[in-house]
């Protein structure tokens, strides 16, 4: 006799004993401090700030060592978090122009007023596993310079001094949108988008990002410059009447120049596509800008012909928390709607057996009825 | 409903049912609007809450903005309340809102369900709070929400008519089994979400508010109740509630939806209830009822 199943709970909770066990690995190994995780797997860190939308290296480690390395659970963990803490007010506009700069490429002047600093890059690595890093490393301590506030220049700010860029978009309103608060509405504004972007899956974005290089919405892009450094985040506090500084965080700065040739909307000249992020993301902020710039099709009276200019398509599928989250749903039961999909189709199946059952007879008939005529035996019918 | 903090002790860090009072604010206007505008799509800043999208979040928040500290609370999923994402919904607000719960629909105030509605009927003093994976009836046949909210707007719903027909033209019946549009106060077109067409007409005129919460796709909706909710259909093809063949094997109930359980690896199976609260007060009522006439037999 079936008995229905019983016992959730206890299966719930059995699991998820197994899993931190399953996380802690073998006990021989050492555990993993949030230090170690800070300090040497850094970039990970970064990008779960990123999407996580909290700069926070602390508990960005934490997640990862939670989450057993599975970034997007990471990000996850670190948004339900976000999501409980108090918002207390915007900050001004970063000023990246006075960024402490650690690394600054432009790939469209070969010298310009700062020069280009290379900084702790992969770029020009030669990718060979190396084996002395499996072990114990050897210490080794580089004598770093001090770094120099040296207000270097945008590129955009070079190119706006002869007008050949648009100018900075300006912002409608004296607040930005905030997509923590306020629901998705299509179609938005850049500031809602570029929000939307910064807290894009890094792969989705990556994706479209190319996708533009390849044909699909062609925007010649050119890496005008990428800045990483600190900036300080400056909050004006309406009660003081002045603004303080409230601390500093690394961020990534990405200013694509897309060559344009004109619309009907806007002349011939080079426009911006934008992207800003925490941390050290270079990729992540070139395909945000890359997906920026595409974006735009419509403000730039560009044709829509290609999935990255389709802010619908691209903003409703980035976020990668709820990308996640709807793909594994489909591990949730579902014999309810089954269930009806089951009858449906044996239902369909019947009709369909019952149709090719009359075919058939009276494809025999006939056949039949051929045979007769050859044998003759139905001339009599004449 | 009371909002009061429950006893800081155990979770300190975490307000009365997880969300801070602002959000559930934000959450209720979303709701008064939604009960103004029957069936209508409101838009709210979904957060996002300890567990998946996709996984009930918007029914979660939903709940978490109407619940107090007096309500009984009974969480369902394909009808049932021992299914694992029920229990993990149900042990969430056990928690963090302290509150009693249920498995009986009579003894409930609050019931969040995922893609069933109980077969009891349901009373005016009760809540049914739904999860909506897609909240928009017509978003498979138009992937754009700027088309959808105008067609809304318009009132023009030819395009869900036109798909219903050629299901009709194509199969002689209408091949939607479940998510079956429906029409509220006779003015949107509504995704019941995805409880099978079985439960359309327990929609209609039920007692109880039902609220609808899509926390992905950030839309509340609300049919209040005593409000007409008609499924689609056409004068010569009427709209047609599932049967099933036999009863449940377990209480005997006909009428009720049944779930195909597969027995054994050669294909063997029975249905039974999938309101699982349902069948076992069937199932009671027949033992009671096989006592009496026991008793009867023996005293005759
Ligand atoms: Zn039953």
């Amino acid at each position: 006799m079936y008995v229905a199943v019983k016992g959730g709970e206890r299966a719930i909770a059995n699991a998820h004993k197994l899993l931190a066990e399953r996380r802690r690995g073998k006990r021989s190994v050492a555990a993993l401090g949030l230090e170690q995780i800070v300090e040497q797997l850094s970039l990970a860190v970064d990008r779960v700030m990123n999407e996580g939308s909290l700069y926070d290296r602390h508990l960005a480690a934490l997640a990862i060592k939670q989450a057993r390395g599975d970034l997007i659970e990471a990000i996850f963990l670190l948004r339900a978090y976000r999501t409980t803490l108090p918002k207390l007010g915007y900050s001004t506009p970063v000023k990246t122009e006075n960024m402490l700069i650690e690394r600054r490429i432009s790939a469209t002047y070969k010298d310009l007023p700062g020069g280009q600093i290379l900084g702790p890059t992969f770029d020009y690595t030669h990718r060979l596993l190396d084996p002395a890093l499996a072990g114990e490393e050897a210490v080794f301590s580089l004598e770093e310079g001090p770094i120099s506030p040296n207000n270097f220049v945008r590129v955009s700010d070079i190119l706006a001094q002869e007008g050949l860029i648009e100018e900075d978009g300006r912002l409608n309103g004296a607040k930005p949108n905030d997509i923590t608060k306020e629901p998705l509405d299509f179609p938005m504004g850049r500031d809602t988008r570029l929000q939307a972007l910064a807290r894009g899956d890094e792969g989705f974005l990556l994706a479209l990002g190319y996708s533009t290089q390849r044909g699909y919405a062609r925007t010649h892009p050119f890496a005008g410059e990428i800045r990483i450094g600190e900036v300080e985040v400056e909050y004006f506090i309406p009660e003081l009447g002045y603004v303080v500084i409230i601390g500093r965080i690394q961020i990534t700065e990405c200013q694509m120049v897309n060559q344009f040739s004109g619309s009907a909307k806007v002349p011939p000249q080079f426009t911006r596509g934008y992207g800003l992020v925490f941390g050290q993301s270079e990729r992540k902020a070139m395909s945000v800008a890359l997906c920026d710039r595409a974006l735009r099709a419509n403000e730039l009276g560009e044709d829509i012909v290609a999935p990255a200019q389709d802010e619908e398509f691209v903003i409703a599928h980035s976020d990668n928390v709820q990308a996640t989250g709807f793909v594994e749903h489909l591990k949730l039961p579902h014999y309810v709607d089954f269930q009806s999909e089951l009858d449906l189709v044996r239902t369909m199946r019947r009709d369909f057996e019952k149709a090719k059952d009359a075919v058939r007879s009276t494809a025999c008939g006939l056949h039949e009825k051929q045979e007769k005529q050859k044998t003759g035996e139905v001339s009599s019918e004449r | 409903m009371n909002d009061e903090v429950g006893d800081g002790e155990v979770l300190a860090s975490y307000n009365f049912a997880y969300l801070d009072e602002q959000t559930k604010r934000m959450i209720r206007r979303a709701i008064l609007k939604a009960i103004a505008i029957p069936g209508y799509q409101v838009p709210f800043a979904s957060r996002e809450m300890p567990m998946p999208y996709g996984w009930g979040t918007g029914g979660v928040q939903v709940t978490a903005a109407i619940i107090g500290p007096e309500d009984t609370l009974k969480v369902i999923d394909q009808g049932a309340d021992d299914t694992t994402n029920a229990v993990s919904i149900r042990a969430f607000f056990a928690k963090t809102a302290r509150v009693k719960t249920t498995m009986q629909t009579g003894k409930a105030t609050l019931i969040q369900t995922r893609h069933r509605i109980p077969e009891e009927a349901l009373t005016n003093d009760q809540i049914l709070v739904y999860q909506v994976p897609i909240p928009e009836p017509l978003r498979f046949l138009e992937p754009r929400e700027t088309e959808t909210r105008k067609m809304h707007g318009l009132e023009e719903y030819g395009l869900m008519h036109v798909k219903l027909y050629e299901d009709i033209a194509k199969n002689g019946h209408i091949a939607t089994t479940y998510a079956y549009p429906v029409k509220v106060a006779g003015r949107y077109v509504m995704d019941p979400s995805p409880t099978p067409k079985f439960d359309n007409p327990k929609m209609n005129q039920c007692e109880a508010l039902q609220l609808f919460g899509a926390g992905r796709e950030k839309r509340i909706y609300a049919v209040p109740p005593y409000t007409n909710v008609v499924s689609l259909d056409f004068e010569d093809h009427p709209f047609e509630v599932t049967k099933f063949e036999e009863p449940c094997a377990l209480c005997g109930s006909e009428g009720a939806y049944l779930d195909e359980v597969i027995l054994d690896d050669k294909g063997h199976k029975m249905f039974v209830c999938s309101d699982t609260d349902y069948c076992e007060k069937q199932q009671r009522k027949k033992m009671q009822n096989l006592g009496e006439e026991a008793k009867q037999r023996a005293f005759s």
